[in-house]
Protein backbone atom coordinates (compact mmCIF):
# COMPACT_ATOMS: atom_id res chain seq x y z
CA UNK A 1 0.00 0.00 0.00
CA UNK A 2 1.45 3.31 -1.03
CA UNK A 3 2.37 5.74 1.45
CA UNK A 4 -0.58 8.17 1.08
CA UNK A 5 -3.16 6.04 0.67
CA UNK A 6 -3.35 4.63 4.49
CA UNK A 7 -3.83 8.50 5.82
CA UNK A 8 -6.29 8.97 3.14
CA UNK A 9 -8.50 6.13 4.20
CA UNK A 10 -7.82 7.00 7.48
CA UNK A 11 -9.21 10.86 7.12
CA UNK A 12 -12.31 9.47 4.96
CA UNK A 13 -12.98 6.97 7.21
CA UNK A 14 -13.19 9.46 10.24
CA UNK A 15 -15.33 12.37 8.56
CA UNK A 16 -18.01 9.32 7.53
CA UNK A 17 -17.64 7.73 10.85
CA UNK A 18 -18.08 11.76 12.96
CA UNK A 19 -20.87 12.44 10.01
CA UNK A 20 -22.71 8.91 11.42
CA UNK A 21 -21.90 8.85 14.90
CA UNK A 22 -24.34 12.17 15.25
CA UNK A 23 -27.17 9.55 13.39
CA UNK A 24 -25.59 6.79 16.21
CA UNK A 25 -26.24 9.67 18.75
CA UNK A 26 -29.78 10.74 18.00
CA UNK A 27 -31.03 6.95 17.67
CA UNK A 28 -29.19 5.79 21.04
CA UNK A 29 -30.59 9.06 23.12
CA UNK A 30 -34.04 8.44 21.31
CA UNK A 31 -33.91 4.58 22.70
CA UNK A 32 -33.32 5.94 26.38
CA UNK A 33 -35.29 8.41 26.77
CA UNK A 34 -38.69 6.07 25.24
CA UNK A 35 -38.71 7.89 22.15
CA UNK A 36 -38.31 6.84 18.42
CA UNK A 37 -35.59 9.11 16.74
CA UNK A 38 -34.58 8.96 12.90
CA UNK A 39 -36.09 6.52 11.27
CA UNK A 40 -37.48 7.59 7.80
CA UNK A 41 -34.91 7.88 5.77
CA UNK A 42 -33.55 4.76 4.64
CA UNK A 43 -33.20 1.81 6.73
CA UNK A 44 -33.09 2.51 10.49
CA UNK A 45 -32.62 6.40 9.67
CA UNK A 46 -28.91 5.63 8.16
CA UNK A 47 -29.41 7.73 5.53
CA UNK A 48 -30.54 10.82 7.83
CA UNK A 49 -26.70 12.14 7.75
CA UNK A 50 -26.80 11.98 4.07
CA UNK A 51 -30.37 14.34 4.16
CA UNK A 52 -28.97 16.46 6.71
CA UNK A 53 -25.52 16.75 4.88
CA UNK A 54 -27.88 17.93 1.56
CA UNK A 55 -29.75 20.70 3.82
CA UNK A 56 -26.36 22.18 5.28
CA UNK A 57 -24.86 22.75 2.18
CA UNK A 58 -27.46 24.36 0.28
CA UNK A 59 -28.15 26.94 3.18
CA UNK A 60 -27.34 30.59 3.16
CA UNK A 61 -23.42 30.35 4.19
CA UNK A 62 -24.18 34.28 6.11
CA UNK A 63 -21.35 36.03 7.46
CA UNK A 64 -23.09 38.49 9.88
CA UNK A 65 -22.24 41.87 8.65
CA UNK A 66 -20.91 42.80 12.31
CA UNK A 67 -18.13 40.19 12.50
CA UNK A 68 -14.86 39.72 12.05
CA UNK A 69 -15.11 38.58 8.57
CA UNK A 70 -11.19 36.27 8.53
CA UNK A 71 -11.35 35.19 12.00
CA UNK A 72 -15.28 34.10 11.96
CA UNK A 73 -14.25 31.71 8.76
CA UNK A 74 -11.23 30.53 10.42
CA UNK A 75 -11.86 29.28 13.35
CA UNK A 76 -14.23 25.87 12.21
CA UNK A 77 -11.60 25.21 9.71
CA UNK A 78 -9.15 25.24 13.55
CA UNK A 79 -11.63 23.08 15.33
CA UNK A 80 -11.28 20.47 12.19
CA UNK A 81 -7.78 20.71 11.52
CA UNK A 82 -6.60 20.23 15.14
CA UNK A 83 -9.19 17.05 15.81
CA UNK A 84 -8.44 15.22 12.63
CA UNK A 85 -4.19 16.16 13.46
CA UNK A 86 -4.56 14.51 16.77
CA UNK A 87 -5.53 11.10 14.32
CA UNK A 88 -2.16 11.28 13.17
CA UNK A 89 -0.64 9.80 16.07
CA UNK A 90 -3.21 6.91 16.86
CA UNK A 91 -1.94 3.43 16.43
CA UNK A 92 -5.38 1.35 15.16
CA UNK A 93 -3.34 -1.39 14.37
CA UNK A 94 0.00 -2.71 14.69
CA UNK A 95 1.42 -1.45 10.94
CA UNK A 96 -2.04 1.35 10.77
CA UNK A 97 -0.26 4.39 12.31
CA UNK A 98 -0.06 7.68 10.27
CA UNK A 99 2.85 8.90 12.23
CA UNK A 100 5.21 7.12 14.30
CA UNK A 101 6.46 9.79 16.84
CA UNK A 102 8.74 9.89 19.98
CA UNK A 103 6.84 12.52 21.56
CA UNK A 104 3.50 11.25 20.49
CA UNK A 105 1.58 12.19 24.29
CA UNK A 106 3.04 15.83 23.73
CA UNK A 107 1.60 16.58 20.29
CA UNK A 108 -1.38 15.69 21.72
CA UNK A 109 -0.96 18.11 24.78
CA UNK A 110 -0.10 20.61 22.09
CA UNK A 111 -2.75 20.07 19.80
CA UNK A 112 -5.86 20.19 22.83
CA UNK A 113 -4.22 23.13 23.71
CA UNK A 114 -4.10 24.55 20.32
CA UNK A 115 -7.62 23.95 19.73
CA UNK A 116 -8.59 26.48 22.73
CA UNK A 117 -7.97 28.74 19.75
CA UNK A 118 -11.06 27.74 17.43
CA UNK A 119 -14.25 28.65 20.37
CA UNK A 120 -12.41 31.69 20.93
CA UNK A 121 -11.96 32.97 17.86
CA UNK A 122 -15.49 31.71 17.14
CA UNK A 123 -17.29 34.08 20.03
CA UNK A 124 -14.66 36.80 19.41
CA UNK A 125 -15.83 37.02 15.63
CA UNK A 126 -18.91 36.77 16.32
CA UNK A 127 -18.85 39.98 18.00
CA UNK A 128 -22.05 39.24 19.58
CA UNK A 129 -22.76 39.24 23.64
CA UNK A 130 -23.85 35.31 23.74
CA UNK A 131 -21.09 33.73 21.56
CA UNK A 132 -18.18 36.36 23.86
CA UNK A 133 -19.72 34.65 26.92
CA UNK A 134 -19.56 30.96 25.19
CA UNK A 135 -16.09 32.14 23.86
CA UNK A 136 -15.33 33.17 27.93
CA UNK A 137 -16.47 30.11 29.56
CA UNK A 138 -14.38 28.21 27.20
CA UNK A 139 -10.84 29.79 27.70
CA UNK A 140 -11.33 29.10 31.53
CA UNK A 141 -12.72 25.21 31.20
CA UNK A 142 -10.23 24.29 28.36
CA UNK A 143 -6.77 26.06 30.49
CA UNK A 144 -8.56 24.31 33.77
CA UNK A 145 -9.02 21.19 32.66
CA UNK A 146 -5.76 20.93 30.47
CA UNK A 147 -3.84 21.17 33.53
CA UNK A 148 -5.05 17.64 34.67
CA UNK A 149 -5.48 15.79 31.76
CA UNK A 150 -1.35 16.29 31.13
CA UNK A 151 -1.04 15.26 34.63
CA UNK A 152 -3.32 12.38 34.54
CA UNK A 153 -1.17 11.13 31.08
CA UNK A 154 1.92 11.82 33.23
CA UNK A 155 0.95 8.36 35.13
CA UNK A 156 0.76 6.55 32.19
CA UNK A 157 3.66 7.95 30.71
CA UNK A 158 6.02 7.10 34.05
CA UNK A 159 4.25 3.34 33.43
CA UNK A 160 5.48 2.84 30.04
CA UNK A 161 8.52 4.75 30.41
CA UNK A 162 7.72 6.53 26.81
CA UNK A 163 5.99 9.31 25.93
CA UNK A 164 5.13 7.48 22.18
CA UNK A 165 1.69 5.94 21.87
CA UNK A 166 3.06 2.46 20.48
CA UNK A 167 5.08 2.19 23.31
CA UNK A 168 2.66 2.69 25.69
CA UNK A 169 0.45 -0.19 23.48
CA UNK A 170 3.33 -2.73 23.66
CA UNK A 171 3.85 -1.90 27.27
CA UNK A 172 0.23 -2.77 27.98
CA UNK A 173 0.69 -6.32 26.73
CA UNK A 174 0.26 -8.31 29.57
CA UNK A 175 -1.52 -6.27 32.13
CA UNK A 176 -3.49 -3.01 30.97
CA UNK A 177 -2.79 0.34 32.30
CA UNK A 178 -6.82 0.53 33.86
CA UNK A 179 -5.33 -1.90 36.43
CA UNK A 180 -2.74 0.32 37.49
CA UNK A 181 -4.20 3.70 36.70
CA UNK A 182 -7.79 4.15 37.75
CA UNK A 183 -7.55 7.60 39.62
CA UNK A 184 -5.81 8.54 36.77
CA UNK A 185 -8.08 7.29 33.98
CA UNK A 186 -11.01 8.83 35.79
CA UNK A 187 -9.57 12.10 35.71
CA UNK A 188 -8.58 11.51 32.22
CA UNK A 189 -11.78 10.83 31.17
CA UNK A 190 -13.26 14.12 32.96
CA UNK A 191 -10.81 16.07 31.40
CA UNK A 192 -11.66 14.50 28.12
CA UNK A 193 -15.27 15.68 28.30
CA UNK A 194 -14.78 19.24 29.74
CA UNK A 195 -11.56 19.41 26.71
CA UNK A 196 -14.01 18.76 24.16
CA UNK A 197 -17.00 20.44 25.49
CA UNK A 198 -19.85 17.70 25.41
CA UNK A 199 -22.43 17.19 27.69
CA UNK A 200 -22.32 17.12 30.92
CA UNK A 201 -19.80 19.78 30.63
CA UNK A 202 -21.20 21.65 27.65
CA UNK A 203 -21.69 25.19 29.32
CA UNK A 204 -19.71 26.97 26.10
CA UNK A 205 -22.99 26.27 24.46
CA UNK A 206 -25.38 26.14 27.50
CA UNK A 207 -28.75 26.53 24.98
CA UNK A 208 -30.74 27.15 28.48
CA UNK A 209 -28.55 29.81 29.42
CA UNK A 210 -26.84 31.50 26.19
CA UNK A 211 -28.76 30.85 23.49
CA UNK A 212 -26.05 28.31 21.70
CA UNK A 213 -22.52 29.76 22.77
CA UNK A 214 -19.88 30.52 20.35
CA UNK A 215 -21.69 29.34 17.15
CA UNK A 216 -24.58 31.35 17.73
CA UNK A 217 -23.73 33.14 14.49
CA UNK A 218 -22.94 30.31 12.52
CA UNK A 219 -24.94 28.95 9.99
CA UNK A 220 -25.16 26.59 7.16
CA UNK A 221 -21.27 24.66 6.60
CA UNK A 222 -19.29 26.56 9.25
CA UNK A 223 -21.84 25.38 12.19
CA UNK A 224 -21.54 21.99 10.70
CA UNK A 225 -18.21 21.66 11.03
CA UNK A 226 -18.07 22.65 14.69
CA UNK A 227 -20.80 19.96 14.70
CA UNK A 228 -18.95 17.26 13.11
CA UNK A 229 -15.56 18.56 15.20
CA UNK A 230 -17.36 17.71 18.11
CA UNK A 231 -18.20 14.22 17.37
CA UNK A 232 -14.74 13.64 16.06
CA UNK A 233 -13.48 15.05 19.18
CA UNK A 234 -15.74 12.29 21.07
CA UNK A 235 -13.76 9.63 18.72
CA UNK A 236 -10.62 11.07 19.26
CA UNK A 237 -10.51 11.16 23.51
CA UNK A 238 -12.26 7.47 23.32
CA UNK A 239 -9.65 6.27 21.16
CA UNK A 240 -6.70 8.07 22.92
CA UNK A 241 -8.30 6.64 26.10
CA UNK A 242 -8.43 2.30 24.76
CA UNK A 243 -4.83 3.67 23.36
CA UNK A 244 -3.90 4.59 26.87
CA UNK A 245 -5.66 2.44 29.53
CA UNK A 246 -7.34 -0.28 27.24
CA UNK A 247 -3.97 -1.57 25.64
CA UNK A 248 -4.92 -0.58 22.48
CA UNK A 249 -5.67 -2.80 19.85
CA UNK A 250 -4.32 -5.88 21.96
CA UNK A 251 -7.15 -8.74 22.56
CA UNK A 252 -7.62 -12.31 21.73
CA UNK A 253 -8.99 -13.96 18.54
CA UNK A 254 -10.11 -11.23 16.66
CA UNK A 255 -7.83 -9.46 14.79
CA UNK A 256 -6.23 -6.01 16.13
CA UNK A 257 -8.53 -3.54 14.41
CA UNK A 258 -11.74 -5.18 15.17
CA UNK A 259 -10.03 -4.52 18.81
CA UNK A 260 -9.65 -1.14 18.46
CA UNK A 261 -12.71 -0.36 17.14
CA UNK A 262 -14.50 -2.64 19.54
CA UNK A 263 -12.90 -0.83 23.24
CA UNK A 264 -13.39 2.93 21.38
CA UNK A 265 -17.03 2.03 20.16
CA UNK A 266 -17.72 1.26 23.31
CA UNK A 267 -16.68 4.51 24.79
CA UNK A 268 -18.32 6.46 22.16
CA UNK A 269 -21.75 5.14 23.44
CA UNK A 270 -20.68 5.76 27.15
CA UNK A 271 -19.91 9.37 25.71
CA UNK A 272 -23.31 9.53 24.70
CA UNK A 273 -24.95 7.67 27.97
CA UNK A 274 -23.83 11.00 30.22
CA UNK A 275 -24.86 12.93 28.16
CA UNK A 276 -28.38 11.21 28.42
CA UNK A 277 -27.69 10.44 32.28
CA UNK A 278 -25.65 13.89 33.80
CA UNK A 279 -27.50 17.33 33.71
CA UNK A 280 -25.16 20.01 33.09
CA UNK A 281 -23.56 21.65 36.25
CA UNK A 282 -23.44 25.41 37.11
CA UNK A 283 -20.61 27.25 35.72
CA UNK A 284 -18.64 28.19 39.25
CA UNK A 285 -19.40 24.82 40.58
CA UNK A 286 -17.38 23.50 37.38
CA UNK A 287 -14.58 25.46 38.01
CA UNK A 288 -14.70 24.76 41.87
CA UNK A 289 -14.48 21.21 41.19
CA UNK A 290 -11.27 21.41 38.93
CA UNK A 291 -9.52 23.24 41.18
CA UNK A 292 -10.41 22.10 44.49
CA UNK A 293 -11.43 18.06 43.72
CA UNK A 294 -9.42 17.48 40.63
CA UNK A 295 -5.80 19.16 40.73
CA UNK A 296 -5.21 17.51 44.38
CA UNK A 297 -6.72 14.27 43.13
CA UNK A 298 -4.50 14.35 40.12
CA UNK A 299 -0.94 15.60 41.64
CA UNK A 300 -1.40 12.66 44.51
CA UNK A 301 -1.57 10.20 41.50
CA UNK A 302 1.40 11.14 40.23
CA UNK A 303 3.05 11.08 43.47
CA UNK A 304 1.31 7.64 44.35
CA UNK A 305 2.82 6.28 40.95
CA UNK A 306 5.89 7.69 40.88
CA UNK A 307 7.00 6.54 44.27
CA UNK A 308 5.49 3.00 43.55
CA UNK A 309 7.82 2.62 40.82
CA UNK A 310 10.26 4.25 42.00
CA UNK A 311 10.16 1.79 45.07
CA UNK A 312 9.58 -1.06 42.94
CA UNK A 313 12.88 -0.09 40.59
CA UNK A 314 14.90 -0.45 44.08
CA UNK B 1 15.95 20.43 2.40
CA UNK B 2 16.23 21.15 6.02
CA UNK B 3 18.09 24.74 5.18
CA UNK B 4 15.21 25.69 2.98
CA UNK B 5 12.61 24.85 5.35
CA UNK B 6 14.57 26.85 8.05
CA UNK B 7 14.99 30.19 6.19
CA UNK B 8 11.53 30.18 4.98
CA UNK B 9 10.49 29.33 8.73
CA UNK B 10 13.21 32.30 9.94
CA UNK B 11 11.23 34.46 7.45
CA UNK B 12 7.75 33.46 8.96
CA UNK B 13 9.59 34.43 12.12
CA UNK B 14 10.48 37.59 11.23
CA UNK B 15 7.56 38.85 9.30
CA UNK B 16 4.62 37.96 11.42
CA UNK B 17 6.30 39.64 14.15
CA UNK B 18 6.90 42.79 12.40
CA UNK B 19 2.63 42.23 11.93
CA UNK B 20 2.22 41.35 15.82
CA UNK B 21 3.77 45.13 16.40
CA UNK B 22 2.11 46.96 13.23
CA UNK B 23 -1.01 45.24 13.17
CA UNK B 24 -4.31 47.67 14.33
CA UNK B 25 -6.30 45.13 16.03
CA UNK B 26 -5.01 43.73 19.21
CA UNK B 27 -6.54 40.49 18.85
CA UNK B 28 -5.30 40.22 15.21
CA UNK B 29 -1.89 41.07 16.59
CA UNK B 30 -1.86 38.21 19.37
CA UNK B 31 -2.42 35.90 16.54
CA UNK B 32 0.38 37.42 14.68
CA UNK B 33 2.48 36.68 18.06
CA UNK B 34 1.02 33.12 18.23
CA UNK B 35 2.06 32.08 14.87
CA UNK B 36 5.61 33.61 16.11
CA UNK B 37 5.34 30.98 18.55
CA UNK B 38 4.55 28.59 16.18
CA UNK B 39 7.28 29.16 13.53
CA UNK B 40 9.70 29.21 16.80
CA UNK B 41 8.70 25.99 17.64
CA UNK B 42 9.24 24.42 14.13
CA UNK B 43 12.93 25.91 14.34
CA UNK B 44 13.53 24.31 17.63
CA UNK B 45 12.35 21.13 16.01
CA UNK B 46 14.35 21.42 13.00
CA UNK B 47 17.28 21.52 15.47
CA UNK B 48 16.31 18.39 16.93
CA UNK B 49 15.17 19.89 20.39
CA UNK B 50 11.52 18.12 19.96
CA UNK B 51 10.76 18.39 23.40
CA UNK B 52 11.48 22.41 24.07
CA UNK B 53 9.70 22.49 20.30
CA UNK B 54 6.52 20.75 21.80
CA UNK B 55 7.20 22.89 25.40
CA UNK B 56 6.98 26.07 23.30
CA UNK B 57 3.31 25.23 21.38
CA UNK B 58 1.76 23.66 24.86
CA UNK B 59 3.10 26.61 27.11
CA UNK B 60 3.34 29.35 25.01
CA UNK B 61 0.68 29.08 21.94
CA UNK B 62 -1.56 27.09 24.21
CA UNK B 63 -1.43 28.34 27.37
CA UNK B 64 0.13 31.88 27.81
CA UNK B 65 -1.71 32.98 24.31
CA UNK B 66 -4.85 31.88 25.42
CA UNK B 67 -4.80 34.15 28.55
CA UNK B 68 -3.49 37.41 26.70
CA UNK B 69 -6.47 37.01 24.19
CA UNK B 70 -9.01 36.20 27.13
CA UNK B 71 -8.01 39.29 28.50
CA UNK B 72 -7.67 41.46 25.57
CA UNK B 73 -11.47 39.89 24.30
CA UNK B 74 -12.82 41.22 27.79
CA UNK B 75 -11.20 44.51 27.50
CA UNK B 76 -12.32 45.08 23.58
CA UNK B 77 -13.25 48.01 22.98
CA UNK B 78 -13.27 48.06 18.95
CA UNK B 79 -12.99 51.15 17.28
CA UNK B 80 -13.22 53.72 20.20
CA UNK B 81 -10.25 52.56 22.09
CA UNK B 82 -8.17 52.17 19.00
CA UNK B 83 -8.82 56.03 17.95
CA UNK B 84 -7.62 57.13 21.63
CA UNK B 85 -4.52 54.69 21.59
CA UNK B 86 -4.01 56.08 17.74
CA UNK B 87 -4.28 59.98 19.44
CA UNK B 88 -1.91 58.71 22.32
CA UNK B 89 1.04 57.22 19.73
CA UNK B 90 3.39 59.94 18.25
CA UNK B 91 6.33 59.34 16.31
CA UNK B 92 8.55 61.43 18.65
CA UNK B 93 8.54 58.26 21.47
CA UNK B 94 9.67 55.89 19.90
CA UNK B 95 13.17 57.82 18.41
CA UNK B 96 15.23 56.30 20.98
CA UNK B 97 13.84 52.81 20.69
CA UNK B 98 14.30 53.16 17.23
CA UNK B 99 18.07 54.40 17.45
CA UNK B 100 19.01 51.57 20.06
CA UNK B 101 17.47 48.83 17.97
CA UNK B 102 19.40 49.90 15.16
CA UNK B 103 22.29 50.36 16.93
CA UNK B 104 21.97 46.45 18.29
CA UNK B 105 21.54 45.32 14.58
CA UNK B 106 24.52 46.75 13.34
CA UNK B 107 26.59 45.66 15.59
CA UNK B 108 24.56 41.99 14.44
CA UNK B 109 25.82 42.54 10.76
CA UNK B 110 29.14 43.68 12.00
CA UNK B 111 29.44 40.32 14.03
CA UNK B 112 28.22 38.32 11.53
CA UNK B 113 30.30 39.61 7.84
CA UNK B 114 33.16 41.54 9.42
CA UNK B 115 34.76 39.17 12.46
CA UNK B 116 36.70 35.97 12.31
CA UNK B 117 33.97 34.44 14.85
CA UNK B 118 33.12 30.79 12.87
CA UNK B 119 29.41 31.71 12.83
CA UNK B 120 28.54 29.57 9.22
CA UNK B 121 29.65 26.54 10.90
CA UNK B 122 27.65 26.95 14.16
CA UNK B 123 24.28 26.46 12.24
CA UNK B 124 25.75 22.99 10.81
CA UNK B 125 26.44 22.07 14.28
CA UNK B 126 23.25 22.42 15.70
CA UNK B 127 21.49 20.97 12.58
CA UNK B 128 24.19 17.85 13.10
CA UNK B 129 23.73 17.58 16.58
CA UNK B 130 21.74 14.51 17.75
CA UNK B 131 18.07 14.54 19.19
CA UNK B 132 18.16 14.92 22.54
CA UNK B 133 15.54 12.90 24.34
CA UNK B 134 12.98 13.34 27.38
CA UNK B 135 15.36 11.53 29.50
CA UNK B 136 18.40 13.73 28.83
CA UNK B 137 17.00 16.65 29.77
CA UNK B 138 15.15 14.87 33.17
CA UNK B 139 18.71 13.66 33.81
CA UNK B 140 20.21 17.25 33.12
CA UNK B 141 17.48 18.87 35.30
CA UNK B 142 17.14 16.95 38.26
CA UNK B 143 21.21 16.30 38.68
CA UNK B 144 23.30 19.49 38.05
CA UNK B 145 20.49 21.90 37.56
CA UNK B 146 17.98 20.69 40.44
CA UNK B 147 18.40 23.86 42.61
CA UNK B 148 16.82 25.87 39.84
CA UNK B 149 14.46 23.40 39.65
CA UNK B 150 13.79 24.24 43.29
CA UNK B 151 14.10 27.80 43.42
CA UNK B 152 11.64 28.21 40.03
CA UNK B 153 8.95 25.65 41.78
CA UNK B 154 9.15 27.85 45.20
CA UNK B 155 8.50 31.05 42.84
CA UNK B 156 5.66 29.52 40.80
CA UNK B 157 4.29 28.83 44.53
CA UNK B 158 4.62 31.96 45.78
CA UNK B 159 3.04 33.27 43.17
CA UNK B 160 0.29 31.19 43.05
CA UNK B 161 -0.16 32.16 46.40
CA UNK B 162 -0.43 35.83 46.11
CA UNK B 163 -2.67 35.45 43.20
CA UNK B 164 -5.13 33.76 45.50
CA UNK B 165 -4.88 36.59 48.50
CA UNK B 166 -5.14 38.87 45.74
CA UNK B 167 -8.01 37.76 44.02
CA UNK B 168 -9.81 37.53 47.62
CA UNK B 169 -11.85 40.52 48.21
CA UNK B 170 -11.14 42.83 51.29
CA UNK B 171 -14.56 42.15 52.51
CA UNK B 172 -14.16 38.37 52.58
CA UNK B 173 -10.45 38.89 54.48
CA UNK B 174 -12.50 41.42 57.23
CA UNK B 175 -14.96 38.73 57.92
CA UNK B 176 -12.98 35.90 57.99
CA UNK B 177 -10.62 38.08 60.50
CA UNK B 178 -13.66 39.18 62.65
CA UNK B 179 -14.36 34.96 62.48
CA UNK B 180 -11.07 34.46 63.89
CA UNK B 181 -11.10 36.96 66.98
CA UNK B 182 -14.83 35.92 68.36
Amino acid sequence: MSSWLTPLIILVVLLLLGAWSIWLERRVLALWQDRLGPNRVGPFGLLQVVADMIKIFTKEDWVPPFADKVLFIISPMIVMIMTLLGFAIIPFAPNIQISQFDHALLFLLAISSLSVYSIMLAGFSSNSKYALLGAMRTAAQMISYEVFMGLALMGVVILADDFSLSAIVAAQADVWFICYQPLGFVLFFIAGIAEIHRAPFDLPEAETEIVAGFHTEYSSMKFGMFFIGEYLGVILISSLITTLYFGGWQGPLLPPLVWFILKTGFFVMFFILLRAAIPRPRYDQLMVFAWYILLPLSLLNLLVTGAVKLSLLG
Amino acid sequence: MLETIFIITAAIILISALLTITAHNVVHALLYLVVTMLAISLIFFILGASFAAALQIIVYAGAIMVLFIFVTMMLHQGEKSLAQERHLFHFTTSITALTLSSLLFFELIYMLFFTSADTANSMVTAQSSAIITVKDIGKQLYGPYSLLVVISALMLLSALITAIHISKSPATIQIKAKGDNL
